[in-house]
């Protein structure tokens, strides 16, 4: 039925099982619209969220899914400036996953704010003290480059490719992507370490307080390093996903093996600096405000085995199992490995943003607890539906790995 | 009337050896400022209180116990005020030239980066329409507004103003009066005004001759969370080491009673 639009010389599932594939995802992004509607209609009392947890998941699914969406930028500044070619095989799915993980962020922090409407103030009245301005400005820029890389590809697809002028205009888009690579690259700097500085900055909070560098706490380069070093390992899951998915190979072995290589050493770094910073705030600013390391810990679920998870399995164990070839060329530990480095990161983001929150600082306040509505989770995972939903339709239709057809010999 | 940058910082004194914890605070700032009502206030966590009262205790066992209420207002902290340099679209600032940390509701957006900002709880977050606010369904509520002050919409943060209209109020008499300053005492807050125990004393930081920059002064003033370097506009006052123990934190042994801070 669909044949004419799909990509030559590979082959696809029947239109009727893929409709049948995209109804569950269809079905979850239905219930982010419907929570979205309530939520826009009647308000922000439809979440769980309180004067005391005035973050809450969204904002933990936004900046997790921001970090992860990193590999778009950071593949394509290893593939457009450092040269890396084999990475091509694989840029196509990073720049979509990035593309869906933005827009995602981008739809849920529209819902998050009080009054949607009044969104555009933070361009108009914009406080050039504020991290969020600077993740705001730099969220909207880079998003826009994500579109500018992803038309060329949907270009490509057969039948848009066969009007001259698309082809001729997504030919020449190809060109000078090396361009958009590098703005990416910039404004993604700054966005990943603005939403560190988002925490490192609430210098009124000891448990998210860091130092400032210039003007730019240290959670600013650890929000950069730690999204340069999972970024690609997610770019890693969601294509071992699709291939397990679509049984079939789609990206050749050797530029996972590089891409995991990659994240490794990144997180070995990350890692080194992580724990500086741990124990820096640990015998620096928690003292100075008068509490102890163990303060922040005594009450609520969230104890230290939060930050041995961060740090050990999440953080050492991953970038060892990345960085030994032995281990990283087994596929079911590069897995894992991308698996535990993603969720360490994740595990990061929640951090700093519920427990910071849930942390009294004055000493007489008591321990509150948020668990999210039906209409929150709704919201959050409506953009693993609309993920799955875009990506699905993409590999259906557009060329988004190139050596497909070359891995999948017809037979 | 030329003010110089800073002339003037508006600051609260609060006697807790006086509070009585009755609440009247509360309820006159609740009331002077339109803080809007819902059927259902039990939901702590959401509703209200710029004026928020909190009861704490000595943490002994009965016949030791004690107990002290502990008023917070939003402490408008000098010091690279938490709140306004977080916030995107410039909705908050302070005004130099009285210390008064305000919002401009109308501008607000509502991303609660604020009220993440703050320590001390101070900023509140309207999680829904203001109850019985709005025509048709007001109810007749909105005849008890107060027309100096406007009401809030759903989905901004408020918080003490420190009663800034009644600032306006006393600065327009002074004008008409042909006065450049204004008299202690001809501007004071509403829960300086309610306190049946005259615990809050409210003036100007600045001036010498003001109460409340004298008793700011005294050795048992403090100010809560002090070691963060807020630098709150708001102090306490009080006798009892334990109470100003539990305004800060401290690792052990860094508390130093007042009696041998004063020998």
């Amino acid at each position: 039925m669909d044949e004419a639009l799909l990509p030559e010389g590979v082959k696809r599932c029947s239109p009727k099982a893929f409709f049948l594939w995209t109804l569950p995802w269809a079905g979850l992004l239905a219930w982010g619209l419907l929570a979205a509607f309530l939520v826009l209609l009647k308000g922000l009392n439809q979440t769980n969220m309180s004067n005391i947890f005035a973050f809450a998941l969204w904002i933990v699914f936004d900046l997790a899914v921001i970090a992860l969406g990193a590999g778009a930028f950071f593949t394509g500044f290893l593939t457009y400036i450092i040269g890396k070619k084999e990475l091509r095989d694989i840029i196509n799915a990073a720049v979509i996953i990035g593309f869906i993980c933005y827009s995602g962020a981008i739809a849920m922090l529209a819902i998050d704010i009080g009054q949607p409407i009044r969104g555009w103030f933070i361009f108009w009245h914009a406080n050039v003290h504020s991290m969020l301005t600077e993740v705001s400005f730099c969220i909207t820029a880079y998003f826009c480059v994500l579109i500018i890389e992803y038309i060329p590809l949907i270009l490509e697809n057969r039948k848009l490719n066969e009007i001259r002028d698309f082809s001729v205009f997504g030919h020449n888009m190809h060109h000078i992507m090396a361009l958009f690579a590098a703005t990416g690259t910039f404004l993604s700097f700054f966005h990943q370490g603005s939403l560190g500085g988002v925490y490192g900055v609430l210098y009124a909070r000891p448990f998210a307080y860091r130092w400032e560098f210039y003007i730019w706490p240290t959670t600013f380069f650890l929000f950069v390093f730690s999204a340069i070093a999972s970024g690609p390992a997610f770019t890693i899951l969601c294509t071992k996903l699709a291939e397990a998915i679509t049984r079939k190979r789609l990206v050749p072995k050797n530029v996972y093996q590089l891409l995991g290589k990659i994240c490794g050493w990144l997180l070995a770094g990350y890692m080194v600096l992580k724990i500086a910073d741990t124990l820096a705030w640990i015998f620096d600013i928690a003292p100075r405000a008068g509490l102890s390391f163990m303060d922040f810990y005594k009450e609520g679920p969230y104890g230290v085995w939060l930050l041995v998870a961060e740090i050990i399995a999440c953080g050492v164990v991953p970038a060892i199992i990345l960085i030994v070839p032995k281990y990283r060329e087994n596929e079911q530990l590069l897995i894992l490995g991308c698996l535990l480095n993603c969720t360490g990161i994740v595990l990061n983001r929640f951090v700093f943003t519920v427990v910071t929150l849930a942390v009294p600082v004055m000493p007489f306040d008591r321990f509150w607890s948020y668990l999210p509505s039906w209409q929150e989770w709704g919201i959050a995972l409506a953009l693993l539906g609309y993920g799955f939903l875009v990506f699905s339709f993409s590999y259906r239709y557009l060329p988004v790995f190139p050596k497909e057809k070359e891995l999948n010999p017809a037979t | 009337m030329k003010e110089e940058q800073g002339k003037y910082k508006y600051g609260m004194v609060i006697n807790l050896d006086k509070c009585t914890g009755c609440g009247t605070c509360m309820v006159a700032c609740a009331s002077e400022n339109n803080v809007g009502v819902r059927v259902d206030e039990s939901d702590k966590e959401r509703s209200i209180a710029w004026m928020q009262l909190y009861q704490i205790t000595n943490g002994k066992a009965f016949p030791h116990t004690e107990v002290c209420y502990f008023p917070r207002p939003c402490m408008h902290c000098h010091h690279h005020t938490p709140c306004v340099s977080v916030c995107p679209p410039t909705a908050t600032e302070m005004d130099y030239h009285t210390g008064i940390v305000s919002q401009i509701y109308t501008r607000c957006i509502g991303c609660r980066y604020c009220q993440a900002a703050c320590p001390y709880h101070a900023r509140y977050f309207n999680w829904w329409d203001g109850y019985g606010l709005i025509k048709p369904f007001s109810k007749g509520l909105e005849r008890g507004l107060s027309p100096e002050v406007s009401p809030r919409m759903r989905g901004v943060v408020e918080k003490c103003t420190f009663c800034h209209h009644r600032l306006m109020r006393a600065k327009s008499k002074a004008y008409a009066e042909d006065r450049s300053e204004l008299e202690e005492g001809e501007y004071i807050t509403a829960c300086t005004e309610a306190c049946p125990v005259q615990a809050i004393t409210f003036g100007d930081l600045n001036n010498p001759k003001h109460r409340v920059s004298q008793l700011s002064k005294s050795p048992y003033a403090f100010r809560l969370l002090e070691r963060l370097g807020t630098d709150p506009k708001v102090y306490y006052i009080s006798t009892k080491d334990w109470v100003r123990r539990k305004a800060d934190n401290f690792l052990p042994e860094e508390f130093r009673p007042v009696t041998k801070a004063t020998g």
